[in-house]
């Protein structure tokens, strides 16, 4: 059984609650309990039907407002699959609260309202996930009950947002109608809606192929914790624990350490469980080398022949996060990349992008809370890093005020074509 | 490290056991003084499996913090202990009988040690002047919970602000605190209580007896079944019966239920667990049933 992380977006009304709840519902995963306190807290309310959003909506000021303040992580399985969701807020407000919840997912699922069609939000939604390369994308027409299950209705909505697709770098896109209200399309499938032979969406989600969404070639392991046992059993034992983030390492690999360039082999791959042949993105392991070089938290291990790039100067696009002061040129901030943090100056802010039209403008003097720009900064120590296109872990980065101590901004390296 | 399939992907418990290994190492690296909240439930037993695995073949460079009601299962304590020799932890313990003693804290009649601990708990921060806790919380226990960063930063009150969270990306950590502020860190936001079930099975992990089957007095309250021992006071209709029980979590007995349960074995626990339609807490813990958004008011006070 493997693990697939989704992000839900769409709309304040979208129904995206809604939908999760019914997932949750549908596939069994919720527990009479949990049920029981959603139906007591819809009557209270003197809602008309058990309102599902309650389940998400776990905030006091969440269920006082009916929006979706934060992200919410829900679990669910199938016999295929288990499953995280990261339910995402929908209002512009907590756009950081949906790039948080974006950033790991492999696939977003984007909400549209049938009788309204794509809004501003849901092409902002789309745009984000896209820039955060969620490599799955879904478009869910929601509300189809309200619309008589119109094809028409749903082909239209369909063609429009292909036409908006063509401006993004969109790998995988799936369209699906269903009502999340009704249960139609959701986990199982409608019988209203016999012009739609797609899968249905837990379909989709349990079938989705994501084994080839991580980098597998260029081997990346940035060093997070030296491992050296004061023990007279483990002498002379140094090795360097951390998470593998690209390619596949070997024992008896030739290895190149960064910054000092040194190359060495791999002499051993150790877990607690034993040693290992080989390791792959997401395991965490301890790594041996052949030559006692100096390698600390924050140096980076891969192959002499596909090193990452070594720079102080970084072109990269900025999501501003914070809400006491914007991004300027000028400003100084702690910078964390892999596990590096250094002192970073920004050089230059090139452009903001605004995010609904996609227009660049290259007047703009600073980024406000929630804003997309493109900016250049200068570090103080160099980074290992890789295009966020060909690599999230070794591409990603943020931002930190030093003195609130913070997290500002994300930034994602290189990615200048939306 | 289960074994690997011929296309790199880890299994989905693999992929767990990695993720909070990796949170538990940056927390190490970065924050000065952490340390592993420890209750002797099955969620820290996990914790502190993956917290040996993170540092190994070195031991566990951080002390495991006991904070200790008083009204534990003696059963839970004798094996804390046995556990603390096994691993050469380093052990401290933050008392409620002796802050109860101090004046430090009030008992109100009828009502648990469960808000009391969390005097305490700061207290043990205070003291130890720790700067990360590491917890034992999962997402899917409760729906304030599943709002919560893995990094959840506490203010010099340890006050949790659910809408002031810092956004957390990628798996890049902002552990950054001042002096008197912490992180609470919990490696297994992401597991359920299947996920931990099915994890103890593969990697033979030991638990308190009472999370099997055993005969038990007890009593029926509030359609919980109660341990009939000397920190809870029986009213008059209570009568207490023996029965087979388990319990599906551990907290103090003047609160925590134990269901009916003939499951001896962690295959019995999984196979009860996959098809139970209430979840943990719901069903045996007192203490969140008070009003809907209980869990977020006691976190925003400092608790876990």
């Amino acid at each position: 059984m493997d693990l697939l992380r989704f992000a839900t977006a769409g709309s304040v009304d979208d129904g995206k609650s809604t939908l999760i709840g019914r997932l949750l519902y549908d596939s069994k995963a919720i527990f009479e309990d949990q049920l029981d306190s959603v139906e007591q807290a819809s009557q209270k309310r003197g809602d008309e039907y058990t309102d599902l959003a309650l389940l998400t909506d776990g905030l006091r000021a969440e269920r006082e407002q009916g929006i979706t303040i934060d992200v919410a992580y829900r679990y669910f399985a199938t016999p295929s699959r288990k499953f995280i969701i990261a339910d995402t807020p929908g209002h512009v407000q907590y756009t950081r609260n949906m790039v948080t919840g974006a950033s790991t997912a492999n696939l977003g699922i984007v909400l549209v309202d049938a009788r309204t069609g794509l809004s501003e939000q849901s092409r902002r939604h789309a745009f984000l996930l896209n820039l955060l390369r969620v490599p799955h994308l879904v478009l869910a027409i929601n509300k189809m009950d309200l619309v008589d299950y119109d094809e028409d209705v749903y082909r239209k909505i369909r063609e429009e947002f292909e036409v908006f697709a063509t401006r993004l770098r969109l790998n995988d896109l799936t369209v699906i109608p269903l009502s999340a209200l009704k249960g139609d399309n959701v986990v199982d499938r409608s019988d209203k809606m016999p012009w739609y032979t797609g899968s249905t969406l837990l379909g989709h989600l349990e079938n989705v192929h994501v084994a080839s969404d991580r980098n597998l070639i260029d081997v990346r392991f940035p060093v997070q914790y030296v491992v050296r046992p004061k023990a007279k059993e483990y002498h002379d034992y140094r090795g360097y624990a951390g998470t593998v983030v690209g390619g596949v390492m070997k024992v008896g690999d030739e290895a190149l350490a960064l910054p000092s360039g040194f190359t060495t082999q791999i002499t051993a791959i150790d877990t607690y469980d034993g040693p290992v042949e080989e390791a792959f993105p997401d395991m965490a392991v301890v790594v041996r080398l052949a030559d006692n070089i100096d390698i600390s938290r924050g140096d980076m291990i891969c192959r002499p022949h596909n090193q990452p790039r070594v720079t102080q100067d970084v072109d990269a696009m900025i999501c501003w996060m914070s809400e006491s002061g914007g991004l300027r040129a000028g400003g100084r901030y702690l910078l964390k990349h892999t596990t590096r943090t250094t002192r970073a100056i920004v050089k230059d802010l090139q452009y903001e992008l605004n995010i609904n039209t996609l227009h660049r403008d290259e007047h703009a003097d600073s980024l406000g809370l929630n804003e997309i720009g493109r900016v250049t900064l200068r570090t103080q120590q160099p980074l290992f890093c890789d295009d966020y296109g060909r690599n999230r872990e070794t591409g990603g980065f943020i931002l930190i005020d030093e003195v609130t101590n913070q997290t500002v901004a994300a930034g994602m390296v290189g990615l200048d074509k939306n | 490290m289960a074994t690997t399939t011929h296309d790199y992907r880890l299994s989905q418990l693999d992929a767990l056991e990695a993720e909070g290994i990796h949170v538990i190492r940056e927390a190490a690296a970065e924050r000065e003084r952490p340390a592993l909240l420890f209750s002797g439930g099955k969620d820290s037993c996990v914790l502190l499996h993956l917290a040996v695995k993170a540092f190994w073949p070195a031991k566990v460079p951080f002390p495991v913090l006991h904070v200790d009601t008083g009204h534990n299962f003696p059963e839970v304590i004798e094996f804390r202990d046995r556990l603390v020799e096994q691993f050469g932890l380093r052990l401290e313990v933050g008392s409620v009988e002796q802050a109860i003693a101090d004046g430090r804290v009030h008992e109100r009649p009828g009502q648990g040690r469960n808000r009391l601990q969390t005097q305490v708990l700061l207290d043990s921060i205070q003291k130890g002047n720790f700067d990360a806790l590491f917890g034992g919380a999962r997402r899917d226990e409760e729906k304030a919970r599943a709002k919560e960063r893995v990094f959840s930063f506490r203010d010099e009150f340890s006050q949790w602000d659910p809408k002031g969270q810092r956004p957390e990306l990628w798996n890049l950590y902002n552990t950054r605190v001042h002096p008197g502020e912490h992180m609470r860190v919990f490696p297994l936001s992401n597991w359920t209580e299947l996920d931990i079930w099915d994890y103890v099975a593969r990697e033979k992990i030991e638990l308190p007896s009472i999370y099997f089957a055993h005969v038990r007095k007890v009593f029926e309250r509030d359609g919980m079944l109660l341990a009939d021992s000397d920190v809870i006071d029986r009213r008059e209709e209570e009568t207490v019966f023996e029965e087979t029980v388990r319990y599906r979590t551990v907290g103090d007995m003047s609160c925590t239920g134990a269901v009916e349960s003939s499951a001896a074995s962690v295959e019995d626990v999984i196979a009860e667990v996959a098809v139970s339609r209430v979840t943990e807490r719901g069903a045996t813990r007192a203490d969140d049933r008070t009003s809907e958004a209980a869990m977020e008011d006691r976190k925003r006070e400092g608790y876990f």
